[in-house]
Protein backbone atom coordinates (compact mmCIF):
# COMPACT_ATOMS: atom_id res chain seq x y z
CA UNK A 1 0.00 0.00 0.00
CA UNK A 2 1.45 3.41 -0.90
CA UNK A 3 1.87 5.80 1.96
CA UNK A 4 0.31 8.83 0.27
CA UNK A 5 -2.83 9.10 2.36
CA UNK A 6 -2.79 8.82 6.08
CA UNK A 7 -6.03 7.12 7.00
CA UNK A 8 -7.73 8.18 10.17
CA UNK A 9 -7.46 5.80 13.09
CA UNK A 10 -11.08 4.66 12.67
CA UNK A 11 -10.57 3.75 9.05
CA UNK A 12 -7.38 1.96 9.96
CA UNK A 13 -9.23 -0.02 12.60
CA UNK A 14 -11.91 -1.02 10.08
CA UNK A 15 -9.32 -2.21 7.62
CA UNK A 16 -7.66 -4.04 10.50
CA UNK A 17 -10.89 -5.78 11.41
CA UNK A 18 -11.57 -7.27 8.01
CA UNK A 19 -7.95 -7.94 7.14
CA UNK A 20 -6.79 -9.31 10.48
CA UNK A 21 -9.83 -11.40 11.30
CA UNK A 22 -10.92 -13.83 8.61
CA UNK A 23 -12.85 -15.55 11.35
CA UNK A 24 -15.08 -12.53 11.84
CA UNK A 25 -15.71 -12.37 8.10
CA UNK A 26 -16.73 -16.01 8.17
CA UNK A 27 -18.95 -15.35 11.17
CA UNK A 28 -20.70 -12.57 9.29
CA UNK A 29 -21.24 -14.91 6.35
CA UNK A 30 -22.78 -17.53 8.62
CA UNK A 31 -25.06 -15.06 10.36
CA UNK A 32 -26.21 -13.81 6.98
CA UNK A 33 -27.24 -17.31 5.97
CA UNK A 34 -28.72 -18.32 9.28
CA UNK A 35 -30.09 -15.24 11.01
CA UNK A 36 -31.74 -17.31 13.74
CA UNK A 37 -28.48 -18.85 14.88
CA UNK A 38 -28.20 -18.55 18.65
CA UNK A 39 -25.84 -16.07 20.22
CA UNK A 40 -24.30 -18.77 22.40
CA UNK A 41 -22.47 -20.92 19.87
CA UNK A 42 -20.68 -23.58 21.89
CA UNK A 43 -23.53 -23.79 24.32
CA UNK A 44 -26.06 -26.31 25.39
CA UNK A 45 -27.64 -27.09 22.04
CA UNK A 46 -24.46 -28.14 20.30
CA UNK A 47 -23.24 -30.08 23.31
CA UNK A 48 -26.49 -31.87 23.86
CA UNK A 49 -26.62 -32.84 20.20
CA UNK A 50 -23.15 -34.29 20.74
CA UNK A 51 -24.18 -36.20 23.83
CA UNK A 52 -27.03 -37.84 22.03
CA UNK A 53 -25.29 -39.06 18.94
CA UNK A 54 -26.69 -42.39 17.95
CA UNK A 55 -29.24 -43.86 15.68
CA UNK A 56 -32.67 -43.50 17.20
CA UNK A 57 -34.92 -46.34 16.26
CA UNK A 58 -38.61 -46.58 15.83
CA UNK A 59 -40.39 -47.67 18.98
CA UNK A 60 -44.05 -48.36 18.47
CA UNK A 61 -44.82 -47.76 22.13
CA UNK A 62 -43.22 -44.30 22.12
CA UNK A 63 -44.83 -43.53 18.76
CA UNK A 64 -48.33 -44.37 19.83
CA UNK A 65 -47.98 -42.55 23.11
CA UNK A 66 -46.77 -39.47 21.28
CA UNK A 67 -49.68 -39.66 18.85
CA UNK A 68 -52.04 -39.80 21.80
CA UNK A 69 -50.35 -36.81 23.40
CA UNK A 70 -50.71 -34.82 20.21
CA UNK A 71 -54.45 -34.89 20.50
CA UNK A 72 -54.17 -32.87 23.68
CA UNK A 73 -51.12 -30.70 23.03
CA UNK A 74 -49.32 -29.39 19.94
CA UNK A 75 -45.90 -30.99 19.77
CA UNK A 76 -43.08 -29.04 18.07
CA UNK A 77 -43.08 -30.02 14.40
CA UNK A 78 -39.40 -29.40 13.71
CA UNK A 79 -37.66 -32.77 13.70
CA UNK A 80 -34.29 -31.03 13.76
CA UNK A 81 -34.17 -30.12 17.42
CA UNK A 82 -33.63 -33.39 19.23
CA UNK A 83 -33.51 -32.22 22.79
CA UNK A 84 -34.35 -35.40 24.66
CA UNK A 85 -33.07 -38.92 24.48
CA UNK A 86 -36.51 -40.37 24.88
CA UNK A 87 -39.95 -38.85 24.73
CA UNK A 88 -40.16 -35.78 22.63
CA UNK A 89 -38.59 -36.86 19.38
CA UNK A 90 -40.28 -39.97 18.18
CA UNK A 91 -39.00 -41.33 14.89
CA UNK A 92 -41.78 -41.99 12.49
CA UNK A 93 -41.86 -44.99 10.17
CA UNK A 94 -40.55 -42.64 7.46
CA UNK A 95 -37.41 -42.00 9.50
CA UNK A 96 -36.43 -45.66 9.65
CA UNK A 97 -32.76 -46.15 8.88
CA UNK A 98 -31.40 -48.50 6.25
CA UNK A 99 -30.68 -52.03 7.22
CA UNK A 100 -27.09 -52.62 8.23
CA UNK A 101 -24.77 -54.87 6.27
CA UNK A 102 -24.02 -58.32 7.62
CA UNK A 103 -20.72 -58.85 9.38
CA UNK A 104 -17.87 -59.73 7.04
CA UNK A 105 -14.10 -59.74 7.35
CA UNK A 106 -12.13 -56.50 7.15
CA UNK A 107 -10.60 -55.60 3.78
CA UNK A 108 -7.38 -54.62 5.56
CA UNK A 109 -6.84 -58.27 6.40
CA UNK A 110 -6.76 -59.46 2.83
CA UNK B 1 17.43 -47.88 12.11
CA UNK B 2 17.88 -44.51 13.78
CA UNK B 3 16.32 -43.87 17.13
CA UNK B 4 13.19 -42.20 15.84
CA UNK B 5 14.73 -38.76 15.51
CA UNK B 6 14.52 -36.04 12.89
CA UNK B 7 11.53 -34.96 10.90
CA UNK B 8 12.76 -33.01 7.98
CA UNK B 9 16.17 -34.42 7.35
CA UNK B 10 14.28 -37.67 7.19
CA UNK B 11 12.97 -38.57 3.79
CA UNK B 12 9.80 -40.59 3.97
CA UNK B 13 9.15 -43.41 1.52
CA UNK B 14 6.14 -45.43 0.73
CA UNK B 15 6.34 -48.90 2.24
CA UNK B 16 2.92 -50.53 2.17
CA UNK B 17 -0.78 -49.83 1.81
CA UNK B 18 -3.58 -52.00 3.19
CA UNK B 19 -7.20 -52.00 2.18
CA UNK B 20 -9.38 -51.92 -0.91
CA UNK B 21 -8.64 -49.65 -3.85
CA UNK B 22 -12.18 -48.97 -4.94
CA UNK B 23 -13.70 -45.61 -4.14
CA UNK B 24 -16.99 -47.03 -3.01
CA UNK B 25 -16.28 -47.26 0.69
CA UNK B 26 -18.56 -49.35 2.86
CA UNK B 27 -19.17 -47.68 6.22
CA UNK B 28 -17.88 -50.66 8.11
CA UNK B 29 -14.47 -50.26 6.45
CA UNK B 30 -13.88 -46.77 7.78
CA UNK B 31 -10.79 -46.97 9.98
CA UNK B 32 -11.45 -45.48 13.40
CA UNK B 33 -8.23 -46.08 15.34
CA UNK B 34 -4.56 -47.02 14.76
CA UNK B 35 -2.07 -47.99 17.45
CA UNK B 36 1.42 -49.50 17.64
CA UNK B 37 2.19 -51.70 20.63
CA UNK B 38 5.03 -50.82 23.02
CA UNK B 39 7.74 -52.52 21.00
CA UNK B 40 6.36 -51.44 17.64
CA UNK B 41 6.31 -55.02 16.45
CA UNK B 42 2.52 -55.04 16.29
CA UNK B 43 0.20 -52.50 14.70
CA UNK B 44 -3.52 -52.62 15.43
CA UNK B 45 -6.39 -50.98 13.59
CA UNK B 46 -10.04 -50.74 14.53
CA UNK B 47 -12.88 -49.88 12.20
CA UNK B 48 -16.47 -48.74 12.17
CA UNK B 49 -17.62 -52.32 11.68
CA UNK B 50 -16.23 -53.27 15.10
CA UNK B 51 -13.34 -55.28 13.67
CA UNK B 52 -9.73 -55.26 14.78
CA UNK B 53 -6.87 -56.14 12.44
CA UNK B 54 -3.38 -56.65 13.87
CA UNK B 55 -0.28 -56.52 11.69
CA UNK B 56 3.09 -57.89 12.70
CA UNK B 57 6.45 -56.58 11.61
CA UNK B 58 8.47 -59.28 9.88
CA UNK B 59 11.88 -59.79 11.45
CA UNK B 60 14.41 -57.84 9.46
CA UNK B 61 16.78 -59.67 7.23
CA UNK B 62 20.09 -58.42 8.60
CA UNK B 63 22.07 -59.48 5.56
CA UNK B 64 19.84 -57.41 3.32
CA UNK B 65 19.41 -53.99 4.90
CA UNK B 66 17.60 -52.71 1.79
CA UNK B 67 14.88 -55.18 2.46
CA UNK B 68 12.56 -53.32 4.75
CA UNK B 69 10.61 -55.07 7.38
CA UNK B 70 7.03 -55.31 6.32
CA UNK B 71 3.87 -55.46 8.34
CA UNK B 72 1.68 -58.43 7.54
CA UNK B 73 -1.64 -59.57 8.91
CA UNK B 74 -1.15 -61.36 12.21
CA UNK B 75 -4.66 -61.61 13.58
CA UNK B 76 -8.12 -60.25 12.89
CA UNK B 77 -11.29 -60.56 14.91
CA UNK B 78 -14.67 -59.04 15.55
CA UNK B 79 -14.19 -57.05 18.72
CA UNK B 80 -17.58 -55.41 19.14
CA UNK B 81 -20.97 -56.01 17.61
CA UNK B 82 -23.87 -53.62 17.24
CA UNK B 83 -26.09 -53.60 20.30
CA UNK B 84 -29.39 -52.08 21.15
CA UNK B 85 -30.35 -50.07 24.19
CA UNK B 86 -33.98 -51.07 24.54
CA UNK B 87 -34.78 -48.49 27.17
CA UNK B 88 -33.76 -45.55 25.04
CA UNK B 89 -34.48 -47.14 21.66
CA UNK B 90 -30.95 -46.26 20.64
CA UNK B 91 -28.48 -48.29 18.73
CA UNK B 92 -25.03 -48.73 20.25
CA UNK B 93 -22.51 -48.53 17.44
CA UNK B 94 -19.91 -51.25 17.16
CA UNK B 95 -17.33 -48.75 15.94
CA UNK B 96 -14.01 -49.15 17.76
CA UNK B 97 -13.22 -45.76 19.23
CA UNK B 98 -9.83 -46.61 20.71
CA UNK B 99 -7.35 -49.45 21.04
CA UNK B 100 -4.64 -49.40 23.68
CA UNK B 101 -2.01 -52.10 24.11
CA UNK B 102 -0.88 -53.41 27.47
CA UNK B 103 2.87 -53.77 27.95
CA UNK B 104 3.86 -57.34 27.27
CA UNK B 105 4.26 -59.50 30.37
CA UNK B 106 4.43 -63.00 28.92
CA UNK B 107 4.17 -64.78 25.59
CA UNK B 108 0.68 -63.45 24.91
CA UNK B 109 -0.26 -59.91 23.87
CA UNK B 110 -3.11 -58.00 25.42
CA UNK B 111 -5.04 -55.00 24.19
CA UNK B 112 -8.03 -52.99 25.30
CA UNK B 113 -10.57 -52.04 22.68
CA UNK B 114 -13.63 -49.92 23.24
CA UNK B 115 -16.76 -48.78 21.46
CA UNK B 116 -19.15 -46.14 22.84
CA UNK B 117 -20.20 -48.20 25.84
CA UNK B 118 -18.16 -51.34 26.41
CA UNK B 119 -14.45 -51.95 26.92
CA UNK B 120 -12.95 -55.36 26.23
CA UNK B 121 -9.62 -56.86 27.13
CA UNK B 122 -8.42 -59.16 24.34
CA UNK B 123 -5.70 -61.78 24.63
CA UNK B 124 -3.83 -62.58 21.46
CA UNK B 125 -1.80 -65.74 21.77
CA UNK B 126 0.12 -68.00 19.44
CA UNK B 127 -0.22 -71.66 19.15
CA UNK B 128 2.44 -73.52 17.24
CA UNK B 129 2.24 -77.00 18.76
CA UNK B 130 -0.58 -79.38 19.35
CA UNK B 131 -0.89 -82.56 21.37
CA UNK B 132 -1.05 -85.79 19.44
CA UNK B 133 -1.37 -89.40 20.43
CA UNK B 134 -4.42 -89.42 22.63
CA UNK B 135 -5.49 -92.76 23.97
CA UNK B 136 -9.24 -92.37 23.74
CA UNK B 137 -9.54 -90.28 20.57
CA UNK B 138 -8.45 -90.63 16.98
CA UNK B 139 -6.45 -87.81 15.39
CA UNK B 140 -9.59 -86.42 13.78
CA UNK B 141 -11.40 -86.28 17.10
CA UNK B 142 -13.63 -89.32 16.83
CA UNK B 143 -13.78 -91.45 19.93
CA UNK B 144 -12.15 -94.85 19.76
CA UNK B 145 -14.00 -97.96 20.70
CA UNK B 146 -12.78 -98.70 24.24
CA UNK B 147 -12.67 -102.41 23.50
CA UNK B 148 -9.97 -101.87 20.87
CA UNK B 149 -7.60 -100.08 23.22
CA UNK B 150 -4.89 -102.49 24.34
CA UNK B 151 -1.93 -100.24 25.02
CA UNK B 152 -1.33 -96.95 26.80
CA UNK B 153 0.75 -94.14 25.36
CA UNK B 154 1.71 -90.66 26.47
CA UNK B 155 0.48 -87.89 24.16
CA UNK B 156 3.26 -85.62 22.87
CA UNK B 157 3.36 -82.08 21.46
CA UNK B 158 4.11 -81.87 17.79
CA UNK B 159 4.70 -78.69 15.83
CA UNK B 160 1.85 -77.31 13.75
CA UNK B 161 1.31 -74.28 11.50
CA UNK B 162 1.23 -71.11 13.54
CA UNK B 163 -2.24 -70.20 14.68
CA UNK B 164 -2.95 -66.85 16.27
CA UNK B 165 -5.98 -66.77 18.50
CA UNK B 166 -7.78 -63.79 19.94
CA UNK B 167 -10.06 -64.29 22.89
CA UNK B 168 -11.94 -61.78 25.02
CA UNK B 169 -10.65 -62.14 28.59
CA UNK B 170 -12.60 -59.34 30.25
CA UNK B 171 -15.66 -57.35 29.29
CA UNK B 172 -16.15 -54.10 31.20
CA UNK B 173 -19.78 -53.11 30.85
CA UNK B 174 -22.20 -50.57 32.19
CA UNK B 175 -19.57 -48.08 33.24
CA UNK B 176 -20.73 -45.26 31.04
CA UNK B 177 -23.97 -43.45 30.37
CA UNK B 178 -22.39 -41.25 27.70
CA UNK B 179 -20.08 -42.14 24.83
CA UNK B 180 -16.58 -43.35 25.63
CA UNK B 181 -13.96 -41.26 23.84
CA UNK B 182 -10.74 -42.44 25.52
CA UNK B 183 -9.08 -45.29 27.34
CA UNK B 184 -5.62 -45.17 28.84
CA UNK B 185 -3.59 -47.88 30.57
CA UNK B 186 -1.86 -46.81 33.77
CA UNK B 187 1.89 -47.23 34.20
CA UNK B 188 1.10 -49.42 37.21
CA UNK B 189 -0.08 -52.05 34.73
CA UNK B 190 -3.03 -52.88 36.93
CA UNK B 191 -5.52 -50.14 36.25
CA UNK B 192 -6.79 -48.10 33.35
CA UNK B 193 -9.12 -45.17 32.86
CA UNK B 194 -12.04 -44.71 30.49
CA UNK B 195 -13.55 -41.32 29.72
CA UNK B 196 -16.90 -40.36 28.26
CA UNK B 197 -18.33 -36.90 27.58
CA UNK B 198 -18.98 -36.16 31.23
CA UNK B 199 -17.23 -38.75 33.40
CA UNK B 200 -13.97 -40.57 33.86
CA UNK B 201 -13.81 -44.00 35.48
CA UNK B 202 -10.90 -45.94 36.90
CA UNK B 203 -10.95 -49.69 36.39
CA UNK B 204 -8.85 -52.57 37.58
CA UNK B 205 -7.91 -54.89 34.73
CA UNK B 206 -9.00 -57.92 36.75
CA UNK B 207 -12.35 -56.56 37.94
CA UNK B 208 -15.21 -56.15 35.53
CA UNK B 209 -18.22 -55.65 37.72
CA UNK B 210 -17.30 -52.30 39.13
CA UNK B 211 -15.29 -49.20 38.44
CA UNK B 212 -14.44 -46.12 40.41
CA UNK B 213 -15.62 -42.73 39.20
CA UNK B 214 -12.82 -40.16 39.44
CA UNK B 215 -14.17 -37.23 37.46
CA UNK B 216 -17.78 -36.15 37.07
CA UNK B 217 -18.55 -32.87 35.34
CA UNK B 218 -22.23 -33.47 34.81
CA UNK B 219 -24.14 -30.43 36.04
CA UNK B 220 -27.21 -30.95 38.24
CA UNK B 221 -29.23 -29.18 35.59
CA UNK B 222 -28.33 -30.24 32.06
CA UNK B 223 -29.42 -26.84 30.79
CA UNK B 224 -26.27 -25.50 32.44
CA UNK B 225 -23.96 -27.79 30.47
CA UNK B 226 -21.17 -25.73 28.97
CA UNK B 227 -18.37 -28.16 28.27
CA UNK B 228 -17.66 -31.85 27.77
CA UNK B 229 -14.63 -34.08 28.18
CA UNK B 230 -12.99 -34.76 24.85
CA UNK B 231 -9.94 -36.92 25.71
CA UNK B 232 -8.06 -38.30 28.69
CA UNK B 233 -4.70 -39.98 29.28
CA UNK B 234 -2.59 -41.30 32.12
CA UNK B 235 0.89 -39.93 32.64
CA UNK B 236 3.46 -42.37 31.18
CA UNK B 237 5.41 -42.74 34.45
CA UNK B 238 3.43 -41.21 37.30
CA UNK B 239 0.66 -43.64 38.07
CA UNK B 240 -1.25 -41.07 40.13
CA UNK B 241 -1.48 -38.45 37.37
CA UNK B 242 -3.80 -38.13 34.42
CA UNK B 243 -5.07 -35.31 32.22
CA UNK B 244 -8.33 -34.63 30.46
CA UNK B 245 -9.16 -32.09 27.80
CA UNK B 246 -12.40 -30.25 27.17
CA UNK B 247 -14.50 -28.84 24.37
CA UNK B 248 -13.57 -25.37 25.58
CA UNK B 249 -9.86 -25.81 24.93
CA UNK B 250 -8.72 -26.44 28.49
CA UNK B 251 -6.70 -29.31 29.93
CA UNK B 252 -6.94 -30.37 33.55
CA UNK B 253 -4.27 -32.38 35.28
CA UNK B 254 -5.49 -34.47 38.18
CA UNK B 255 -3.61 -36.15 40.98
CA UNK B 256 -5.36 -39.19 42.41
CA UNK B 257 -3.37 -38.87 45.63
CA UNK B 258 -4.99 -35.53 46.36
CA UNK B 259 -8.52 -36.84 46.68
CA UNK B 260 -10.67 -39.77 45.69
CA UNK B 261 -12.88 -37.70 43.43
CA UNK B 262 -10.78 -35.57 41.12
CA UNK B 263 -13.39 -32.97 40.25
CA UNK B 264 -10.96 -30.33 41.45
CA UNK B 265 -7.95 -30.26 39.22
CA UNK B 266 -4.35 -29.96 40.37
CA UNK B 267 -3.44 -27.90 37.33
CA UNK B 268 -5.48 -26.12 34.69
CA UNK B 269 -3.83 -25.49 31.35
CA UNK B 270 -5.45 -22.74 29.35
CA UNK B 271 -4.15 -20.21 26.91
CA UNK B 272 -5.69 -16.80 27.48
CA UNK B 273 -7.80 -15.64 24.57
CA UNK B 274 -7.83 -12.18 23.12
CA UNK B 275 -11.49 -11.17 23.61
CA UNK B 276 -11.42 -8.84 20.63
CA UNK B 277 -10.67 -11.83 18.39
CA UNK B 278 -13.58 -13.82 19.64
CA UNK B 279 -16.08 -15.03 17.06
CA UNK B 280 -18.89 -17.52 16.77
CA UNK B 281 -16.33 -20.14 15.82
CA UNK B 282 -13.79 -19.48 18.55
CA UNK B 283 -15.06 -22.01 21.03
CA UNK B 284 -15.75 -24.68 18.43
CA UNK B 285 -12.27 -24.53 16.95
CA UNK B 286 -10.67 -24.40 20.37
CA UNK B 287 -12.21 -27.74 21.30
CA UNK B 288 -9.37 -30.19 21.91
CA UNK B 289 -9.76 -33.39 19.92
CA UNK B 290 -6.71 -35.22 21.28
CA UNK B 291 -4.21 -34.99 24.13
CA UNK B 292 -1.00 -37.03 24.30
CA UNK B 293 1.84 -37.01 26.80
CA UNK B 294 5.37 -37.00 25.42
CA UNK B 295 7.32 -40.22 25.96
CA UNK B 296 9.55 -38.53 28.52
CA UNK B 297 6.51 -37.34 30.48
CA UNK B 298 7.57 -33.70 30.63
CA UNK B 299 5.27 -32.35 27.96
CA UNK B 300 1.83 -32.92 26.55
CA UNK B 301 0.48 -32.15 23.12
CA UNK B 302 -3.05 -31.03 22.31
CA UNK B 303 -4.78 -30.89 18.95
CA UNK B 304 -7.54 -28.42 18.26
CA UNK B 305 -9.13 -27.76 14.90
CA UNK B 306 -6.44 -25.58 13.41
CA UNK B 307 -3.35 -26.12 15.53
CA UNK B 308 -1.14 -28.37 17.60
CA UNK B 309 0.14 -27.07 20.94
CA UNK B 310 2.93 -28.37 23.10
CA UNK B 311 2.56 -27.70 26.82
CA UNK B 312 5.21 -27.91 29.51
CA UNK B 313 3.58 -29.60 32.49
CA UNK B 314 5.16 -26.98 34.70
CA UNK B 315 3.55 -24.06 32.90
CA UNK B 316 -0.19 -23.70 32.93
CA UNK B 317 -0.80 -20.30 31.47
CA UNK B 318 0.25 -20.93 27.88
CA UNK B 319 1.72 -23.59 25.61
CA UNK B 320 5.47 -23.54 24.98
CA UNK B 321 5.01 -24.21 21.28
CA UNK B 322 2.14 -23.70 18.84
CA UNK B 323 2.09 -25.07 15.30
CA UNK B 324 -0.46 -24.20 12.63
CA UNK B 325 -1.73 -27.30 10.92
CA UNK B 326 -3.84 -25.72 8.20
CA UNK B 327 -4.27 -22.04 8.93
CA UNK B 328 -5.69 -21.51 5.43
CA UNK B 329 -8.93 -23.05 6.70
CA UNK B 330 -9.60 -20.08 8.96
CA UNK B 331 -11.17 -18.22 6.05
CA UNK B 332 -13.34 -21.24 5.24
CA UNK B 333 -14.91 -21.75 8.65
CA UNK B 334 -18.39 -20.86 7.47
CA UNK B 335 -18.55 -23.70 4.93
CA UNK B 336 -16.69 -26.05 7.26
CA UNK B 337 -19.39 -25.41 9.85
CA UNK B 338 -22.13 -26.06 7.32
CA UNK B 339 -20.68 -29.37 6.18
CA UNK B 340 -19.84 -30.35 9.78
CA UNK B 341 -16.13 -30.69 9.04
CA UNK B 342 -15.44 -28.17 11.79
CA UNK B 343 -16.34 -30.97 14.24
CA UNK B 344 -13.82 -33.46 12.84
CA UNK B 345 -11.63 -34.93 15.55
CA UNK B 346 -8.03 -35.13 14.49
CA UNK B 347 -5.53 -37.07 16.55
CA UNK B 348 -1.83 -36.38 16.96
CA UNK B 349 1.25 -38.36 17.94
CA UNK B 350 4.88 -38.03 19.05
CA UNK B 351 7.88 -39.76 17.55
CA UNK B 352 10.02 -41.99 19.74
CA UNK B 353 12.34 -39.32 21.10
CA UNK B 354 9.71 -36.52 21.24
CA UNK B 355 11.49 -34.38 18.67
CA UNK B 356 8.80 -34.52 15.96
CA UNK B 357 5.01 -34.59 16.14
CA UNK B 358 2.54 -35.61 13.47
CA UNK B 359 -1.10 -34.93 12.78
CA UNK B 360 -3.54 -35.32 9.90
CA UNK B 361 -5.43 -32.87 7.74
CA UNK B 362 -7.73 -32.91 4.70
CA UNK B 363 -7.12 -34.06 1.14
CA UNK B 364 -5.25 -37.03 2.66
CA UNK B 365 -2.52 -34.65 3.74
CA UNK B 366 -0.66 -35.09 7.00
CA UNK B 367 1.76 -32.79 8.73
CA UNK B 368 5.15 -33.48 10.32
CA UNK B 369 6.18 -30.76 12.76
CA UNK B 370 9.81 -30.85 13.77
CA UNK B 371 10.23 -29.29 17.20
CA UNK B 372 14.00 -29.33 17.31
CA UNK B 373 14.55 -27.85 13.88
CA UNK B 374 11.47 -25.64 13.85
CA UNK B 375 10.45 -26.87 10.44
CA UNK B 376 7.35 -28.50 9.12
CA UNK B 377 6.33 -30.43 6.06
CA UNK B 378 3.05 -31.51 4.49
CA UNK B 379 2.93 -34.97 2.95
CA UNK B 380 0.18 -36.89 1.20
CA UNK B 381 -1.05 -40.45 1.51
CA UNK B 382 -2.30 -41.32 -1.92
CA UNK B 383 -2.39 -44.19 -4.33
CA UNK B 384 -0.38 -42.12 -6.79
CA UNK B 385 2.76 -42.38 -4.70
CA UNK B 386 2.55 -46.11 -4.08
CA UNK B 387 5.69 -47.28 -5.79
CA UNK B 388 8.02 -49.21 -3.52
CA UNK B 389 10.51 -46.94 -1.77
CA UNK B 390 9.12 -43.90 -3.58
CA UNK B 391 10.06 -40.78 -1.66
CA UNK B 392 7.12 -38.60 -0.65
CA UNK B 393 7.17 -35.13 -2.13
CA UNK B 394 6.23 -32.21 0.12
CA UNK B 395 2.84 -30.64 -0.67
CA UNK B 396 1.91 -27.00 -0.56
CA UNK B 397 -1.49 -25.38 -0.25
CA UNK B 398 -2.11 -21.99 -1.77
CA UNK B 399 -4.28 -19.94 0.56
CA UNK B 400 -5.13 -17.22 -1.88
CA UNK B 401 -3.67 -15.13 -4.62
CA UNK B 402 -1.66 -16.61 -7.41
CA UNK B 403 -1.25 -20.36 -7.25
CA UNK B 404 2.25 -21.52 -7.95
CA UNK B 405 3.05 -24.67 -9.88
CA UNK B 406 2.75 -27.81 -7.67
CA UNK B 407 0.54 -25.98 -5.21
CA UNK B 408 -3.04 -26.93 -4.63
CA UNK B 409 -5.62 -24.27 -3.93
CA UNK B 410 -7.73 -24.40 -0.77
CA UNK B 411 -10.90 -24.70 -2.81
CA UNK B 412 -9.62 -27.84 -4.53
CA UNK B 413 -9.03 -29.69 -1.30
CA UNK B 414 -11.15 -32.77 -0.81
CA UNK B 415 -12.71 -32.46 2.64
CA UNK B 416 -14.01 -36.00 2.50
CA UNK B 417 -10.46 -37.31 2.47
CA UNK B 418 -9.54 -36.83 6.11
CA UNK B 419 -6.60 -38.26 7.95
CA UNK B 420 -7.84 -38.41 11.53
CA UNK B 421 -5.69 -41.26 12.85
CA UNK B 422 -1.94 -41.61 12.67
CA UNK B 423 0.62 -43.55 14.70
CA UNK B 424 4.41 -43.48 15.03
CA UNK B 425 6.54 -46.52 15.82
CA UNK B 426 7.91 -46.09 19.36
CA UNK B 427 11.53 -46.54 18.31
CA UNK B 428 11.94 -46.38 14.57
CA UNK B 429 10.98 -43.95 11.85
CA UNK B 430 8.01 -45.97 10.69
CA UNK B 431 4.59 -44.31 10.60
CA UNK B 432 1.09 -45.63 10.04
CA UNK B 433 -1.36 -43.21 8.45
CA UNK B 434 -5.04 -44.05 8.06
CA UNK B 435 -7.08 -42.52 5.27
CA UNK B 436 -10.81 -43.24 5.21
CA UNK B 437 -10.46 -46.94 4.50
CA UNK B 438 -6.78 -47.53 3.76
CA UNK B 439 -3.78 -47.90 6.01
CA UNK B 440 -0.51 -46.50 4.67
CA UNK B 441 2.83 -47.42 6.14
CA UNK B 442 5.74 -45.10 5.42
CA UNK B 443 9.35 -45.62 6.41
CA UNK B 444 12.49 -43.57 6.54
CA UNK B 445 14.52 -43.76 3.35
CA UNK B 446 17.54 -45.98 3.88
CA UNK B 447 20.38 -45.50 1.43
Amino acid sequence: MSGEVEASTEEQQEIQDTVVSPEKTEEAKLKARYPHLGTKPGGSDLLRKRLQKGQKYFDSGDYNMAKAKMKNKQLPTAAAEKTEITGDHIPTPQDLPQRKQSLVASKLAV
Amino acid sequence: MSAGGGGNDVQWCFSQVKGAIDDDVAEADIISTVEFNHSGELLATGDKGGRVVIFQQETENKSQPQCRSEYNVYSTFQSHEPEFDYLKSLEIEEKINKIRWLPQKNAAQFLLSTNDKTIKLWKISERDKRPEGYNLKEEDGRYRDAATITTLRVPVFRPMDLMVEASPRRVFVNGHTYHINSISVNSDNETYLSADDLRINLWHLEITDRSFNVVDIKPANMEELTEVITAAEFHPHQCNTFVYSSSKGTIRLCDMRASALCDKHSKLFEEPEDPSNRSFFSEIISSISDVKFSHNGRYMMTRDYLSVKIWDLNMENRPVETYQVHEYLRSKLCSLYENDCIFDKFECCWNGNDSVVMTGSYNNFFRMLDRSQRRDVTLEASRESCKARQVLKPRRVCAGGKRKKDEISVDSLDFNKKILHTAWHPQENIIAVATTNNLYIFQEKVN
